[in-house]
């Protein structure tokens, strides 16, 4: 049986990060890109809560992963969408949980082939530890340590409510 | 062909992955659509202002071209150097090969270079399957090998990157009537598209060409035949015309071009006989007036630049695969 956490509501969770950023957004030009899949739905919630104007990118980050001669392309890689204009602009990366930073770290290859942010965020509603590179979240809802062997996955029910759930590797 | 067969399908390793590209015969369904998945999100890679991703950095790729085709090399060249792979280009007919060197032996003296993946074309029939075999047999089965055309047997990725137009303009392979026109006798491409469209469930595919050229049996495949181009084309969805392989023509099995053009040209009054939406493709180089009208060519159902366009990244998609794996 998986382990039984208190695991923090996901759409709470989503209304503190959102508050946390608001002072530090400018609505007219600050851009989200949310991180394949959780991140997108985050980033969702983020921009109707923050009211920007730019419409939120998503990235799959599939192809700039540092794995990829140990496991191979990811079976399901999704088209990135970066609708805004990437030169000069204030981008808040968003992700559902902090790991060992990898991903972070691909998503900022990545952002920088479509041009040079004049500044990049993040912000993550769950920080689980277990960093293996120098990245910290500037915007973080909660923060909670899991064994390495547990996975926390943010999911999407059918009428669009978002919740956590652990899952044994 | 007889180690086609041997040993299970040669092209998937043995956790039953791709680890080579030969053909699309005998290719699961799911291969294909995990190909023309991966495929999509690399069509995006193209419109940014950096067109590259880091998968096979410090990887190197030999395209071995024993046959010319500037073409299929520059799109596999392209491909390659969007995924960062160091790419070197040879063309073998004017160089080794004239000097007497064996297939085998330009594969040993690369792989001993350190090559990743060999994207292979040559006029014989069989011979990326033979660098596949040569590669598995010592040891070497970290070498991928890409078929780019072998003879009149294979053009896989020309195969998919139709199937990835199809799939594009049709969404859904299932309700389709395609029809495949011209020189199928002398047609690695014919052969590729047959076996992808019965494999991804089109339930009618047709071939339309002169008696000359169609191979006898072709009904086997799968498909059915017209001699009459008018009958064929009707309520067909997808026009896939071929290009008439003059260089390959050895006898007289047509009477003249113009004649060629006049029975079995693609032109917009023959068109108008398949269904309003059907698309026009042709893997190109078009030969103009002779099995397409320009009228057709640059009319608004073709849809032969944008496969060109598709076939960068799908040719992304496989070698991507390919490395993984």
């Amino acid at each position: 049986m998986p382990q039984r956490l208190p695991l923090p509501d996901a759409e709470a969770l989503c209304a503190t990060l959102a508050e946390a950023m608001r002072p530090h957004v400018d609505p007219a030009a600050t851009a989200l890109v949310g991180i394949h899949t959780g991140g997108v739905w985050v980033a969702e919630r983020l921009h109707a809560a923050l009211g920007l104007k730019l419409p939120p990118g998503s990235m799959d980050v599939s192809f700039y992963r540092d794995d990829f001669h140990q496991r191979g392309l990811h079976a399901n890689a999704k088209t990135s969408q970066i609708p805004f204009e990437v030169d000069g602009a204030h981008i808040v990366i968003v992700d559902d949980v902090l790991h060992t930073g990898r991903t972070i770290r691909a998503a900022m290859n990545e952002l920088f082939d479509y041009g040079r942010p004049a500044r990049i965020d993040l912000a993550v509603l769950i920080d689980r530890g277990g960093r293996e590179l120098p990245i910290a979240p500037g915007f973080c809802a909660h923060a909670l340590s899991l064994p390495a062997a547990q996975m926390l996955a943010l999911e999407r029910d059918a009428d669009g409510g978002l919740s956590f759930r652990v899952i044994e590797k | 062909m007889s180690f086609m067969n041997g040993g299970g399908n040669p092209q998937l390793n043995r956790h039953g992955e791709l680890n080579h590209l030969l053909t699309i015969e005998g290719l699961p369904r799911e291969v294909l659509e995990r190909i023309l998945d991966t495929a999509a999100p690399f069509t995006e890679v193209a419109e940014r202002e950096v067109k590259k991703v880091p998968l096979l950095r410090g990887k190197s790729v030999f395209n071995l071209f024993f046959e010319n085709s500037t073409r299929t090399r520059t799109t596999f060249e392209i491909a390659a150097k969007r995924l960062s792979a160091d790419v070197i280009n040879l063309n073998i007919n004017t160089s080794s090969a004239s000097k007497g060197e064996t297939l085998l032996d330009t594969a040993d003296n690369l792989a001993a270079m350190q090559a990743d993946m060999f994207v292979v074309r040559h006029a014989s029939s069989g011979a990326p399957y033979l660098i596949a075999q040569h590669l598995r047999a010592t040891g070497r089965d970290h070498i991928h090998v890409v078929n780019a055309g072998d003879g009149r047997h294979a053009h896989p990725t020309q195969g998919l990157l139709d199937m990835y137009t199809v799939r594009h303009y049709k969404k859904d392979f299932t309700q389709l009537t395609v029809a495949i026109v011209g020189d199928v006798l002398h047609s690695r491409v014919a052969r590729s598209q047959i076996h992808a469209l019965t494999t991804l469930g089109v339930p009618e595919v047709r071939v339309i060409g002169p008696k000359t050229l169609l191979p006898t049996g072709v009904e086997r495949l799968g498909v059915r035949v017209f001699n009459d181009m008018r009958e064929g084309l009707r309520g067909v969805d997808v026009v896939m015309m071929l290009r008439l392989q003059n260089e390959r023509m050895q006898g007289a099995l047509l009477p003249s071009t113009q004649e060629y053009f006049k029975s079995y040209g693609l032109t917009p009054e023959k068109l108008a006989l398949a269904k309003p939406d059907a698309i026009v493709m042709h893997p190109g180089p078009m030969n103009r007036g002779v099995e397409i009208d320009s009228a057709v060519a640059d009319g608004g159902q073709a849809v032969i630049l944008p496969q060109v366009t598709f076939g960068i990244a799908v040719r992304m998609a496989v070698m991507a695969m390919l490395a993984g794996n």
